[in-house]
């Protein structure tokens, strides 16, 4: 499902990075990536690349793999609760397949030398980030469907130009991804569609009041402000990044505003309307600093879902251990 | 690393990530087995169920191999040049150097 362009590169570690290259043949080395990438190239794992490159992909495919990850927890919460055996089917195939988009992009990011267990151990002690969006609680079945639509839909947006991004092993999981993907915003909107049309009023309320709570939030997963991304440029460079956050956010707009009115919603943003002028719809301001406070920790859920994920790795570890113990005694056996 | 409960000096195995494996899949009867990705799991048994849960939800296969990553021996992509362009001259390899006259030229 989700990445989310954070720039959260600190600044000792920048500073760090942006220090010149030492040797003469570090500078050629460099010359020659840098001639790759403007050709168009794949890197591959094995590929020589600047320290600063390597740096920047583990911290965005480690992030969006948490984001998988963590990201099953609203809507695993509903899987007992799914009003139908339909819909239970639908939701688990769904919350599956997130898990399944985690390891793709854990595997991503152990080529470039990290491990799984690293990357875990700075999820869980905080340091590494995941999607702002899944620290708000889905509180009714309705959340279900609108996570499909709004969530699933700005993550697409969102990953689809990661498909060309200049790190092979990343795009190539990004390729399995999307295509897994579309089923996930269509059941979202298929949902919605149900209570809003067959529903009752207390229903087409519910449907109104989730995407009253989820619209802002899914802007945000865009990202900051192109003006506030300092660390996009070279990204974009590197081609990992290939359309900027508003550019990406804008075009989300544009098409939820379309659907919105196929479903009957209302979009909670008095300022959204269509502007003839640019061919787009011009929108309000969003609210920064609630997004600063969600990914620095402070949002509704964050706790919770932190805990969640080391309960159950804490919970694991038994069998985690007793899998290794019994491949070793197997391996003992054949080798007797 | 794992902060359940465990009685004093009884250390964590070191090494306690599972082995990493790779995975090709065959997607049908009669075509080859294609790397798709990789995955960890404790011994075979487990790593091939574990390709069949991540790699094959939407009958992407009909069969599946697993191998251990530290088991595969890869060429070194710093050679590539030195290793894989003589071939670049040797045209002469290829059906479409040879100009034939236009009756049997489909040969």
């Amino acid at each position: 499902m989700y990445t989310q362009s954070m720039d959260t590169l600190n600044k000792a570690e920048a500073a760090e990075l942006k220090k010149p290259v030492r040797s003469a043949e570090d500078v050629a080395r460099e010359e020659r990536f840098e001639a790759r990438i403007d050709a168009g190239d794949f890197i591959e794992a094995k590929d020589w690349m600047p320290e600063h490159y390597r740096k920047t992909l583990v911290r965005q495919i480690s992030q969006h793999a948490h984001s998988e990850i963590v990201g099953m927890l609203p809507e695993g919460n509903w899987i007992t609760r799914a009003p139908t055996l339909k819909r239970k089917s639908i939701l688990l195939a769904k919350v599956q397949d997130e898990g399944g988009h985690g390891l793709y992009l854990y595997a991503a990011a152990e080529t470039l030398g990290t491990s799984r267990d690293e990357m875990i151990r700075a999820l869980h002690a905080g340091k590494a980030k995941y999607s702002s969006i899944f620290n708000y609680p889905s509180l009714t079945w309705a959340d279900i469907g609108v996570i499909g639509w709004l969530v699933d839909g700005a993550a697409i947006m969102n990953q689809v130009p990661l498909c060309r991004c200049s790190y092979a092993p990343y795009a190539r999981a990004m390729v399995r991804i999307c295509r897994e993907e579309s089923f996930h915003q269509r059941q979202g909107f298929d949902s919605l569609l149900v209570l809003m049309q067959q529903g009752t009023a207390s229903q087409r309320a519910m449907v109104q009041d989730a995407v009253d709570r989820w619209w802002w939030p899914s802007l945000m997963m865009f990202g900051p402000p192109d003006a506030n991304s300092p660390n996009s440029e070279q990204s974009m460079r590197w081609g990992i990044k290939r359309i900027s956050n508003d550019a990406l956010r804008q075009k989300f707009v544009d098409a939820a505003a379309e659907q919105a009115k196929v479903l009957g919603v209302t979009l909670p943003d008095p300022a959204l309307k269509w502007n003839e002028e640019r061919q787009s719809h011009d929108f309000g301001a969003i609210d920064w600093e609630e997004f600063w406070r969600v990914v620095n920790g402070d949002g509704p859920c964050n706790r919770e879902r932190l805990a969640g994920r080391v309960k159950a790795w804490d919970e694991g570890a038994w069998v985690r251990e007793a899998a290794l113990a019994y491949a070793g005694k197997q391996t003992l056996k054949e080798a007797a | 690393m794992s902060q359940t409960a465990r009685p004093e000096g009884i250390a964590r195995p070191a090494e306690a990530e599972w082995p990493l494996w790779e995975v090709f899949v065959r997607s049908k009867a009669g075509l080859d087995h294609k790397h798709c990705g990789s995955l960890h799991a404790a011994d075979s048994a487990m790593a091939i169920q574990n390709a069949r849960d991540v790699y094959t939800r939407r009958q992407e296969g009909t069969s599946i191999w697993v191998v251990r990553s530290d088991q595969i021996v890869a060429s070194d992509p710093a050679e590539k040049d030195a290793y894989f362009d003589p071939a670049a001259d040797k045209v002469y390899r290829h059906p479409t150097f040879y100009r034939l006259p236009k009756s049997v030229d489909h040969m």
